[in-house]
């Protein structure tokens, strides 16, 4: 599915109005439709069927539709495959003989292909004249098969009041269209007649069903000029259609524009830019980290609020006491305990006890006038500067010269990015020094151990790395206990799932790293997935039944 | 002009040679670091298999397509805008609706929750981003206390605020996106590069950072910088308009969801894209985007001509 981006492909397609997003979309359905009828290609069955008097000409199985699109477009699910002939029967390129609703079914149904001239891609945007003559021609015809259905004949009514005084016009032209209809063969004419009434299905959709010619209003402007009539009615009265503003003329490139390209490009070429390898490595790593935060696939602690209707897991989060889970997650990255209300909390008052609180103070204030009102920007600078940075200041903090000098030019100019070189110093001096220390504390190992009694001769740090261990293998081991539902193989785990969590003293002493179901424990990677286990991630990962 | 003095030499000819031949040395240049695929290096974490998605709530009360919606930081209120011109709050989780207001125009595009959970922004093809302060004062006309914050000369087609109540960001069909004041309605910072209609944006999700995404129909994605205005990287390997771009919740990367089908994902430091998701039976456009928090799985909207709230997608493992 995911393919590689070896060859940055030249973007430009001559024909603006053919790279309009809707020929996009028209082209790829002509391209699957012309497939569909070339037989000799291994196109669908089509075929004269015999019925009680008659015969019906040119008729498809939905079945075979069906199969013949999980062949050629490579589709494994038929819903899936139902969903794109039903999504291109929407559109008008194959529809029901004896339904208005334009779907396709998984079923002997028949099914008829659009004539080109009908094609959406035509852009047709057809008058209420235009149907008017249509359902006027239809009452003319004596013919069971014409009858119009009750929407079709409010329609009719509606019109003929809408139209009261041309309708004599209306009336002519659709005498002239039966006169026309009548010289064709038979068998033409039954294939004709349901085009047609395709065509007004999409384009005068049964009340209910969506209208798909209704455009998306913000690419409007690129359509070509619309077709107004299929029977070749003109009329100078027609109204401009409101949503069709002539496309803007393109701007001409200058050589100005051209100077910024070069420029761009020139800084572009200068840009340090890491390998593919380092990158994906960076990206992967960050959803291995993460993805036990995820709720789209690890179950959330105590329940998903979404699932269970009940918002425990909301007002933990809320409450001032953090999970051990979100306590772990500020020891990711500085940015993670910036983040969180609580962290910084936590931070700030290890900073106090080193006295050096300061520099946290002064970042959060700097954050802090960025989302001021503008009217409130000066005196908040000059607050700032009181505080943090002018001599004598009461919270004093430790810049370079250099730093200082920039610092102080700006306050004159007293702007929401007066102070963005200083915090940026800080934020770094923070990062590398009192982050660092901060995770080591006491104060932050009590967070993640849930106030557990201290640990024994060995480093704080080892015990750290063998507890955050040990509760990501209880996590994946807890997974598994759900992927096979007897969890017989892991004993351990089966006196643990009986709803306690993951954090009680017990959760940690019962796991064995090592005895988890084949998992190579190699550097924190997940195991690759067995056929089975995908599908009892298919079954069991997720609480959901399938939609309809 | 003063400088055609300086350059008389080039012509416009010669710039766009000169254009042209930087972007194959760029070109190059990167391609000398692409040292393996995303996807090769993927492999090693457990796919997300067949995924099937429940609805979990179906909010009814817009009358006509409901062509955008924003998450409130409580993880359960939404605001939501409809092409009848409705802009609706609703606490998703009892589907209660909570306020509720009329635009004067129709096509309301774009809507965006406040930080504090205090306001909502919203417009569209009144080419206006107004801010609407959310009271339960049952007596308050909640369309009487609205302001009017930025004025483009097309219509809005995105708006986020800020981490601050204080700021937008908006992005619009003449082709620029905006930084404003709320308070004064001032401008702040201009964006200008796009060849034509801006129609998203994504604000990265740094505590430090500046900057932020926006995609259009010129299908380029532009990384700009919030301070100075200036785009720092481009990015043009889609096919048609690019409907919806995202950060990668590290905020090094960002997908795209566009009309030629494919999604996109593009690396910041590797300045390329690194991964294209696309099927052969996907024909219709993406029209929006977003990750899951761990950034395993990009969840895909198309087709999306429904009147209801409702999720209805199809998702493409992020491999």
């Amino acid at each position: 599915m995911a393919q590689g981006s070896g060859d940055q492909r030249a973007v430009g397609i001559a024909d603006p109005e053919e790279s309009s997003p809707n020929m996009i979309v028209y082209r790829k359905i002509e391209d699957i439709i012309t497939k569909m009828q070339d037989d000799k290609t291994g196109g669908v069955p089509i075929r004269t069927v015999k019925s009680f008097l008659s015969k019906i000409p040119s008729v498809v199985t939905g079945t075979d539709i069906v199969q013949w699109l999980m062949k050629n477009l490579s589709i494994e699910d038929p819903v899936e495959a139902i969903h794109v002939g039903s999504l291109i029967a929407a559109q008008g390129y194959v529809f029901p003989i004896s339904d208005h609703v334009l779907t396709v079914k998984d079923d002997g149904t028949f099914y008829r292909f659009q004539a080109p001239y009908f094609w959406p891609s035509n852009c047709w945007e057809p008058e209420n004249t235009d149907y008017a003559i249509y359902l006027c021609k239809r009452t003319m015809q004596n013919k069971a098969r014409l009858e119009l259905a009750d929407y079709e004949a409010e329609n009719l009514a509606r019109l003929q009041r809408a139209f009261a005084r041309k309708w004599e016009f209306i009336f002519m032209q659709a005498e002239a269209q039966v006169k026309i209809d009548r010289k064709k063969d038979k068998t033409e004419r039954k294939i004709l007649d349901s085009q047609e009434r395709a065509f007004w299905d999409v384009h005068r959709p049964v009340p209910g069903c969506v209208n798909t010619t209704e455009m998306d209003i913000r690419k409007c402007r690129r359509l070509k000029n619309p077709q107004k009539s299929v029977y070749g009615v003109t009329e100078e009265s027609q109204s401009q259609s409101p949503v069709h503003i002539p496309s803007q003329p393109i701007r001409k490139t200058t050589k100005e524009d051209v100077r910024k390209q070069i420029t761009f490009l020139n800084a572009q070429i200068d840009r340090h830019c890491l390998k593919m390898s380092k990158v994906a490595e960076s990206l992967i790593a960050y959803t291995e980290q993460y993805v036990e935060y995820d709720p789209l696939i690890t179950p959330a602690e105590p329940s998903n609020p979404w699932v269970s209707d009940d918002i425990a897991l909301w007002d933990i989060e809320m409450s001032k006491e953090p999970s051990q889970q979100r306590v772990k997650r500020w020891g990711f990255s500085f940015d993670e305990i910036l983040k969180d209300q609580v962290g910084r909390d936590q931070f700030l008052r290890f900073l106090e006890s080193e006295f050096s609180s300061e520099n946290l103070r002064f970042w959060l204030a700097v954050q802090d006038l960025k989302k001021q009102p503008l009217q409130d920007v000066a005196k908040r600078v000059e607050e700032i500067w009181q505080e943090f940075l002018a001599p004598g200041a009461p919270s004093a903090i430790n810049l370079d010269s250099h730093s200082y000098e920039i610092t102080s030019q700006n306050v004159k100019d007293g702007g929401r990015y007066t102070f963005e070189d200083a915090q940026e110093h800080i934020y770094k001096l923070m990062k590398s020094d009192s982050y660092a220390r901060f995770l080591r504390s006491n104060a932050y190992q009590d967070l993640l151990l849930a106030k557990k009694k201290p640990e024994s001769e060995q480093g704080r740090r080892t015990s750290l790395e063998k507890f955050t261990r040990s509760v990501c293998c209880w996590r994946r081991v807890r997974m598994a206990a759900a992927f096979h539902p007897r969890g017989g193989f892991l004993p351990a785990v089966g006196k643990v799932s009986g709803g306690q969590a993951p954090h009680r003293p017990d959760a940690v002493l019962l796991t064995v790293p090592t005895a988890g179901p084949g998992d190579e424990d190699h550097a924190g990677r997940r195991r690759r997935s067995t056929s089975t286990d995908r599908v009892s991630l298919r079954g069991d990962l997720v609480t959901v039944k399938e939609k309809e | 002009m003063a400088t055609d003095g300086l350059h008389e030499n080039e012509t416009l000819a010669s710039l766009k040679s000169e254009a042209e031949s930087l972007k194959g040395k760029l070109e190059e240049e990167r391609a000398k670091l692409h040292d393996v695929e995303l996807h090769q290096v993927a492999e090693r974490v457990e796919a997300l298999g067949q995924f099937v998605m429940k609805t979990r709530r179906t909010l009814k009360g817009h009358g006509n397509k409901v062509l955008c919606m924003d998450w409130c930081k409580d993880k359960r209120r939404i605001v939501s805008s409809s092409q009848d011109g409705k802009v609706i709050v609703w606490d998703s989780f009892t589907t209660n609706k909570e306020h509720a207001v009329t635009m004067p125009c129709t096509w309301v595009m774009a809507c965006a929750y406040a930080p504090s959970g205090c306001a909502i922004a919203c417009g569209g093809l009144d080419n206006k981003c107004s801010v609407y302060p959310l009271t339960f004062d049952k007596n308050e006309n909640m369309a009487a206390k609205k302001k009017s914050v930025a004025m483009h000369t097309n219509y809005l087609s995105a708006c986020s605020f800020t981490n601050s109540d204080m700021q937008i960001l908006t992005a619009s069909g003449d082709g620029t996106c905006a930084l404003w004041d709320v308070e004064s309605g001032q401008l702040l910072q201009s964006f200008h590069g796009h060849g034509a209609d801006v129609l998203c944006l994504d604000l990265a999700p740094s505590e430090t950072g500046n900057t932020f995404v926006s995609g259009g129909c010129d299908k380029k994605a532009m990384v700009w910088d919030m301070r100075s205005g200036q785009c720092v990287q481009a990015f043009e390997t889609h096919e048609s308009d690019i409907n919806s771009v995202r950060y990668y919740p590290s905020g090094d990367a960002f997908a795209s969801g566009s009309d030629d089908a494919t999604c996109r994902l593009y690396d910041l430091r590797a300045d390329r894209e690194v991964a294209i998701y696309s099927k052969e039976s996907i024909i219709f456009g993406a029209s929006s985007v977003d990750f899951s928090l761990s950034g395993l799985g990009l969840i895909v909207f198309s087709e999306s001509t429904h009147r209801y709230l409702r999720i209805e997608s199809e998702i493409v493992p992020c491999n």
